[in-house]
């Protein structure tokens, strides 16, 4: 199967520049709309408050003692030198335990994104584009899969891979991971508005294989759909709690999100059971900005991919 | 395309029919994906419909394990948290998205709507354990940037913070806060979409951008709306790790068998009992399909097909 997934994405991205003068929307708009409505804009910044303000919290909350938390302005910068320390206890924990969780985190992430990737685009690209025995079948389960709450089904694939016996295995996550019908709903959608069918029956009249039309006319198209289907599986991988908390029993396999319910049970404000090695709140934030800087760094990657793909459905029936 | 276009262009004028979708392609493009689909779709749902209507001795039981799990004294409580929650969940979702996703596509100034799509979109980063790490602290009076707040409501404490009564407003919170973002991209692209010509033509006939909204933008955005909807009904159903770590924190007061998903976990892994825990899985899957069913015959979801 195609395994070059990345590969049609510069493509895609100078296609999409090239059919920006067709998207006149943007420049137009933007002269008429000069007066400014003083609401609006206040209920956006508003809402940027309540989006950002938790978020440099976090950052700021990392770079004190639990003293300074308490007692210091909430915004206000502690210092380096107990952001050094709160890194110290932290990787401290369990003997760099956080890094062994965010490299479980990465590996599980990642191949089941490729293998989502694989095998999602192509089924998604078949299911808007051709005809086969079955297509309205599987698109319907498609739909259905997909709406249905996946962690409803942890308890059955539990007990489905213990049959197997591959509880503690990564493999017992990273395949029910890239079993991912939202990709292939999203692809589905995509193709089938935004590709017209007139270019794949020019290219198969042109003497194009079925496997050379996806290849060489849908997939450059869809690097927009690839990397917003990537991306939602990136992020959904990465932040799943409950199948591994429910798969892997040991620490050491644990992702970073698993790992932070382990860091949360030794905070004593938490949980004033704890004894010895306490975990404190600043060491805690750190751990949870680690855990999240993946995702972040993969959205500014993927952020102009993100527009482009939704904008790319301009096409006229 | 634009190269594509050229280069097939003389090919255009016999294709005068509308001739699409090619017979026999597909099947190779789907065998892959239907190999995952069976082993992670249909075998666990067969076993969990085998496990909900057998008991441990793998013996037919009728809807025992459904009466059992419905006469715990935990599950008329998960049932009623989870519905109220999906209330407050569902519609701040969709007012709040659908409303902040047309202002930011008036905006004028690209950039300015741009660079705050992408800071809305940030706490998307901290889906899942992390939000709720982020929000425990948040909720702690002595350490909350808002806590100021906090306290102008009457709660000194965490624990006053956390009371039973105020979860599906926290809850909300906190799915509202790390969910909302991505919505809003993909509504702001899903209004991307709408013809510039159509929202011109308004324009032209004196539409303002409230009548706009309401007659043009929203009921084209209709289709994401319900796919919104369903996607957040069916994750906000799968409530687990908020009350569970918000459990953690709180020894075991607040949030302890919440949802219907922990109680089926503590069935299953505390209890022993994989039956009935089959059984609220069948019975979440059941809620699930009924109102996606509905959502998908009623909105035309399928109209691209």
């Amino acid at each position: 199967m195609q395994t070059d997934t990345r590969g049609p994405a510069p493509a895609g991205l100078t296609t999409t520049g090239s059919r920006a003068p067709r998207l006149r929307s943007r420049p137009g708009r933007a002269s008429k709309r000069t007066r400014l409505n003083p609401l609006p804009l206040l209920v956006l910044l508003l809402f940027l408050v309540f989006f950002v303000l938790p978020v440099l919290w976090l950052v700021l909350a990392a770079t004190k003692t639990d003293d300074q938390l308490v007692h210091n302005n909430p915004l206000s910068f502690g210092s380096f030198h107990a952001l050094r320390a709160n890194w110290d206890s932290l990787t401290g924990f369990q003997g760099d335990v956080i890094f062994t969780w965010l490299r479980n985190s990465a590996v599980y992430s990642f191949l089941a994104l490729v293998i989502t990737l694989c095998v999602a685009v192509p089924a998604g690209y078949a299911l808007a584009m051709t005809e086969f025995a079955g297509r309205r079948a599987l698109l319907v389960a498609t739909l259905v899969v997909m709406l249905m709450p996946n962690a409803t089904l942890v308890v059955p694939l539990f007990l489905e891979v213990n049959a197997v016996h591959l509880i503690g295995s990564m493999w017992s996550i990273i395949l029910p991971y890239a079993f991912y019908p939202f990709g292939v709903y999203l692809t589905y959608i995509y193709f089938s508005t935004a590709l017209p069918r007139e270019l794949l029956d020019a290219a198969r009249l042109d003497g194009c294989s079925e496997f050379g039309v996806f290849r060489r006319v849908a997939l450059p198209l869809a690097a927009p759909i690839v990397a917003l289907v990537g991306f939602f599986s990136f992020v959904a991988n990465w932040t799943n709690y409950y199948l591994p908390y429910v798969m892997l029993p040991q620490s050491n396999q644990f992702p970073v999100q698993v790992g932070l319910g382990t860091l949360l049970d030794d905070v004593p404000q938490f949980n004033p059971t704890v004894s010895g090695l306490a975990v404190h709140r600043p060491e805690l934030a750190l751990a949870t900005l680690l855990a999240i800087t993946p995702v972040l760094i993969v959205f500014l990657f993927s952020q102009r991919f993100l527009v482009a793909g939704m904008l790319a459905g301009a096409t006229k029936d | 395309m634009s190269a594509s276009s050229t280069r097939t262009g003389r090919a255009r004028p016999p294709i005068a029919r509308k001739a699409w979708r090619p017979v026999r392609a597909g099947h190779g493009f789907v065998a892959a994906y239907c190999v995952l689909l069976v082993a992670f779709g249909v075998v666990p749902t067969v076993y969990a419909l085998k496990f909900a209507f057998t008991d441990a001795g793998a013996h037919f039981a009728g809807l025992s394990n459904f009466t059992s799990a419905a006469d715990d004294f935990r599950f008329t409580p998960a049932l009623e948290h989870v519905g109220l929650y999906l209330v407050f969940w569902l519609i701040s979702l969709v007012v709040l998205v659908v409303g902040l996703s047309l202002l930011l596509h008036r905006m004028a100034a690209q950039g300015v709507s741009k660079a705050l799509r992408f800071l809305y979109y940030i706490p998307g980063a901290l889906a899942g354990a992390a939000s709720v790490m982020v929000w425990l602290f948040l909720l702690d009076p002595t350490v909350s940037p808002v806590g100021f707040l906090l306290r102008a409501f009457g709660y000194d404490t965490f624990g006053e913070v956390i009371a039973p009564g105020h979860l599906p407003i926290l809850f909300t919170l906190i799915a509202f806060w790390t969910g909302a973002g991505g919505w809003i991209v993909v509504m702001y692209g899903a209004l991307n979409n709408i013809s510039p010509d159509i929202l011109e033509a308004a324009r032209i006939d004196g539409a303002g951008a409230w009548q706009t909204a309401r007659s043009i933008q929203i009921p084209l955005l209709r289709k994401w709306i319900v796919y919104m909807v369903i996607l957040a009904f069916a994750g906000g159903t799968q409530l687990f790790v908020e009350p569970q770590l918000l459990s953690q924190a709180s020894t075991g007061v607040a949030g302890r068998d919440y949802s219907l998903n922990q109680l089926s976990y503590d069935f299953a892994f505390e209890n022993n009992n994989v039956n009935t825990a089959a059984a609220i899985s069948v019975e979440l899957l059941v809620v699930g399909l009924v109102v996606a069913g509905i959502f998908v015959a009623r909105s035309g979801f399928f109209d691209a097909d």
